[in-house]
């Protein structure tokens, strides 16, 4: 409906249309691609959770708690991969200075943001249910936490009202430092106190000891949170795209609209 | 760039002494926090001597904040931003200029503080050197960052809100650092606190040159 409402109003000023370019522009949040996309992901959501939940055995030291890993590990690795992506992101945009980049650098700040907090809420459950406490003063929790802060500054700059190309320089300059923020800041806690098992995935020597199906579903799981990382960010680049044509579109709107009253 | 950095540290310093905002609000507020923390914790039993060293850099940090907003509210009233950007310095040099200026003030209330702690918490402070370099390098630290988050923030109506947001966890390895420097200082194990000195030496690198950078575009917005 509003795909209607915008070719209507563009049909009404065509000079402007011209002007402002936006032909090559998506004007919805969907497309048939992604589509397929979503569908693809939803199916992979399903086998992900019967595997979770019923086709993985129990842990002989964890117990049941161990399905938890299924649902960390992926949400840890988008949430560093949007982190990583807005960063790049931003470089990006200080270097070409195109829309483009400063969209992608938003929409995956959000899901660095979203997922940032998903890697709290599950540690905190997985904690709670290995360690037998919510939050310890590790190091890889801390600087998480600290990351979490870090990019609710993100956010809050980018929601400064300010015209496009300001906000986009503000944001560019947070988001290229929030990669080096956060490897500063992981340093200096990891100084600090550690007592986070060491990362067992890729050690050669424990690996056999994973039962296989275990070690295929969380192979799978990251499969799946890249499906739903990529879902999720095209449509919100799309729709941050959408927003900014709507803010563009509502000033020469009103103009027009003066002009013609004047002219009338 | 380094004259113009010294126009700008000198002007700002000028500033501070003849208004004397530092010493009359800064410096008290400082001083307060030390006292406020004496009602929290209790006194008597050793409690603030054995967290010396964090609560002396919180109250650092706090009043820190303070200072950076001051150094860009007085470049914000009558358009004074308009005119740094038309008076052809160096960008570079402007963050230079503001960075040391803020530095000066913020090494003169660790004095302040020292002296603070020292009487009220009657903390021995040993390892002079270790000492007296970790403030020098995490007030530097502290200075650069809070010079390029200030003037992001600055002239925003929300900067209030929004700078200690943006600034305190990028400043959190700073606490970090400065704090165990400084009890390895006073414990009489100097050896432990020389890496933390390394880790702030590089955050205040990495935070002096990225701020030259990209202070002439932030200072171009708004």
């Amino acid at each position: 409906m509003t795909t209607n409402l915008r070719k209507e109003r563009r049909a009404s000023s065509p000079a402007e249309a011209g002007a402002a370019g936006e032909d090559a522009g998506p004007t919805g949040t969907g497309s048939r691609a992604t589509a397929v996309l979503g569908g693809v992901t939803l199916a992979a959501l399903a086998l992900w959770a019967y595997l979770g939940l019923v086709g993985t055995p129990e842990d002989e030291v964890q117990g049941t708690a161990v399905r938890l890993l299924y649902v960390h590990v992926p949400v840890v690795t988008v949430a560093y991969l949007a982190c990583f992506i807005t960063t790049g992101a931003s470089a990006m945009w200080l270097w070409k200075k195109t829309q483009g980049w400063d969209l992608l650098a938003s929409a995956c700040g959000e899901i660095a943001t979203l997922f940032t907090a998903g890697t709290l809420l599950s540690g905190a459950i997985w904690g709670g249910a290995a360690w037998g406490a919510f939050w310890v003063w590790d190091a890889r929790l801390t600087s998480t936490a600290m990351l979490f802060l870090l990019l609710l500054g993100y956010l809050a700059i980018r929601r400064i009202p300010a015209s496009a190309d300001v906000r986009a320089r503000r944001s560019a300059i947070i988001g290229l430092l929030l990669t080096p923020n956060i490897f500063i800041i992981n340093r200096s806690v990891e100084w600090w106190r550690s007592l986070h098992q060491d990362p067992t995935l890729f050690q050669a020597s424990v690996s056999p000891k994973i039962h296989g199906i275990m070690f295929f579903t969380l192979f799978y799981s990251l499969v799946v949170g890249l499906l739903v990382f990529t879902w999720l960010a095209i449509h919100r680049f799309r729709l941050a795209y959408l927003q900014d044509q709507i803010d563009d579109r509502g000033l020469a709107d009103a103009i027009e609209e003066r002009r013609a009253e004047a002219g009338a | 760039m380094f004259r113009d950095a010294a126009l700008i540290a000198g002007k700002d310093l000028r500033l501070e002494w003849r208004s004397r905002i530092a010493i009359n609000q800064v410096a008290p507020f400082a001083l307060l926090i030390l006292i406020l923390f004496a009602f929290a914790l209790d006194p008597d039993h050793g409690v603030l001597l054995k967290a010396t060293p964090g609560l002396f850099w919180i109250a650092v940090l706090f009043s820190s904040l303070l200072a950076i907003q001051r150094a860009f509210t007085i470049e914000s009233a009558d358009g004074n931003r308009d005119a740094l950007r038309l008076s052809g310095l160096d960008p570079a040099g402007i963050f230079l200029g503001k960075f040391a200026a803020i530095t000066v003030q913020l090494l003169a209330l660790e004095a302040l503080l020292l002296a603070g702690v020292a009487l009220l918490y009657s903390a021995r402070l040993d390892g002079f050197p270790l000492l007296l370099l970790t403030c020098v390098v995490a007030t530097a630290g502290i200075a650069a960052a809070g010079t390029l988050y200030g003037v992001l923030a600055a002239g925003l109506r929300v900067r209030e809100t929004l700078l200690p947001l943006l600034l305190l966890p990028v400043l959190a390895p700073v606490l970090l650092g400065s704090t165990r420097a400084f009890e390895a200082a006073i414990g009489g194990n100097p050896s432990e606190g020389w890496p933390w000195l390394g880790l702030l030496a590089i955050f205040a690198l990495v935070y002096i040159g990225s701020g030259a950078a990209a202070f002439g575009p932030l200072l171009e917005e708004s």
